[in-house]
């Protein structure tokens, strides 16, 4: 696969010094769902508003579809769509009207058999001739979609799209996600949500303090960094862990209740079995056994930490 | 040349024109009515002729010109405001929109704007008296030139504004002064010498004066230094409106 969006040693700094980002690298594949993941203040937004036009990189180079969005801006603007995190509409306007004016700012002629298209798959089509300010927070959401389809972009921006947003809408909008990479859109969305990166993206990155931490496949990096936790109940309280089980590295509970032990899925052996009969040689009766694996949410908060 | 997005811009601004046309269109008619009556009637009926025109016609241009620079002003400064007050100034940042486009379609709408105002006060100054105009098509040409120049001019304060209070501060204590003092309802010949000069340096005094040409053959000024100074102003908006998109100056950071 090639990259439709490459972003090389990419800096920001604004007026008073603050550098909101720090020689970033990225390549996004065609076709692909990548979510970006980071805390508030991470840089995410002023990444796609660098991609997107709407700030100028201090330094670095960014093409879309091979051309870079300095020099040749038009035929890289063209190429992308924005949806933006603030709900920023004209109030006054009626939907239709707003998502038209969408499409004739990126040079299109009017074509309302599309955008009624557009509006029918955001579930919008009833509400076209309402004016935007009569609309409900969800719907008005749906609008910042629609406009940034109105000019069928090869490249969609979703910034944190689903914030603030019902549990329906979210599931709504996945699907409106998942039938754009169908039909070969590349998206990238940011995001706090990390069931929603684990959900939909096919690869994830995490971006901290204005750099990139990783970019990596969605399944790998849940793999790789997956660890699975054993957590074994006791029928007995243990004092403490019996010599013989030192080789484990268990956790005790602060009861001593129950023991922890921590293991690779994807290692040769994972050491359950030899566990299991040890822990009966030494003594300890089980009650109960349970497995968990960490979610990426372990793993973001992990690399996060690691960086602060 | 990116005209479907000039041509969007342009329609999606006259649309807010038309929702509000009754404020748009019935406040300067009935506002240019009461100055009719209370200077044309009123006061002028004891003045006597200025330059050969009876005061209530002499004040025709003058009137037409003070309404059509500070529409053209507040439209166009609200024009590009509004977007950047509610944030949807992203669009225009991310669309494959040249600065040059965007200015075309504000600006075009704006001046558009206050052009069909300045069109309705002539109109409405016919009921009130008996004018000729003397230079039909200088004065079409006069009309749209202040027009274009001034909606620039709003454009840069619309820009430059970062709240309300900014958008209104330039037209009320700048504008409205210099076009009540450059010579609207008087001849600048009946200012005293020094206050003469004074007023040579301001720009509106240009403006009118070759406006008034065009209806009665007259001015204060030369027809050709009054085309000189509505040049300048107009180049000198442009240039500062280059600038602001070459730098991105209060718009893109």
């Amino acid at each position: 696969m090639s990259a439709i969006v490459s972003v090389k040693n990419l800096r920001k700094s604004y007026a008073g010094g603050f550098e909101a980002l720090k020689s970033v690298s990225l390549d996004i594949e065609d076709g692909e769902i990548l979510a970006l993941l980071g805390p508030n203040g991470a840089g995410k937004t002023t990444l796609i508003s660098t991609i997107c036009g709407i700030t100028v990189p201090t330094s670095g180079s960014i093409t879309v579809g091979g051309f870079d969005t300095q020099t040749q801006f038009r035929a890289a603007r063209s190429l992308i769509g924005l949806v933006p995190q603030e709900i920023n509409l004209e109030p006054f306007e009626t939907v239709m009207n707003s998502v038209s004016f969408s499409r004739g700012l990126f040079g299109k002629p009017r074509n309302d058999a599309y955008i009624e298209d557009v509006l029918k798959q955001l579930s919008l089509h009833d509400k076209k001739d309402n004016k935007i300010m009569t609309l409900s927070g969800g719907m008005k959401r749906r609008v910042l979609i629609a406009k940034a389809l109105s000019h069928e972009p090869r490249v969609l921006f979703l910034d944190e799209p689903t914030a603030g947003v019902d549990v329906e809408l979210r599931k709504d909008m996945w699907e409106v996600v998942a039938g754009l990479k169908a039909s070969g859109v590349t998206i990238i969305l940011t995001t706090h949500y990390i069931e929603e990166a684990e959900a939909i993206a096919d690869r994830v990155g995490v971006i901290n303090k204005g750099e990139i931490l990783l970019v990596q496949d969605k399944a790998d990096l849940m793999a790789q960094m997956g660890q699975k936790q054993l957590k074994i109940e006791l029928a007995e309280a243990t004092a403490t862990i019996p010599d013989m089980l030192a080789g484990y590295d268990l956790e005790r509970a602060g009861d001593g209740m129950s023991l922890t032990y921590s293991y690779d899925t994807k290692g040769e052996r994972t050491g359950i079995t030899t566990l299991l009969n040890d822990l009966q040689k030494a003594g300890l009766q089980m009650k109960d056994i349970q497995t968990q694996q960490s979610s990426l949410e372990d793993i973001f908060v992990g690399l996060v930490k690691e960086t602060s | 040349m990116n005209l479907n997005a000039v041509w969007t811009i342009y329609v999606f601004e006259m649309r807010r024109f038309f929702r509000t046309i009754t404020q748009s269109l019935v406040s300067p008619v009935l506002s240019t009515s009461l100055y009719f009556v209370v200077f044309g009637a009123a006061i002028g009926s004891r003045i006597q002729e200025v330059e050969g025109v009876s005061y209530g016609a002499f004040i025709v241009p003058g009137l037409i010109m003070l309404s059509v620079m500070t529409q053209a002003t507040s439209n166009a400064s609200f024009g590009i405001y509004f977007p950047k007050f509610i944030g949807t100034i992203y669009e225009l940042l991310s669309a494959p929109i040249s600065f040059l486009e965007v200015v075309m379609g504000y600006v075009g709408a704006a001046a558009t704007k206050a052009l069909f105002i300045g069109i309705i006060i002539l109109i409405t100054a016919f009921f009130f008296v008996d004018i000729q105009i003397a230079h039909p098509f200088a004065m079409m040409a006069f009309l749209v030139l202040t027009c274009i120049s001034f909606s620039l001019l709003g454009f840069i304060i619309g820009i430059w504004a970062d709240n309300f209070e900014k958008l209104q501060l330039i037209p009320l204590l700048v504008i409205t002064p210099l076009v009540f003092l450059g010579g609207s309802f008087y001849s600048i010949t009946m200012l005293p010498p020094v206050w003469q000069t004074i007023t040579l340096f301001n720009p509106v005094v240009y403006l009118i004066s070759g406006f008034r040409w065009s209806f009665f053959g007259a001015a204060d000024v030369g027809i050709g230094i009054s085309l000189f100074a509505i040049a300048l102003f107009t180049g000198a908006c442009m240039a500062i409106i280059w600038w602001i998109f070459r730098t991105g100056w209060r718009i893109r950071q």
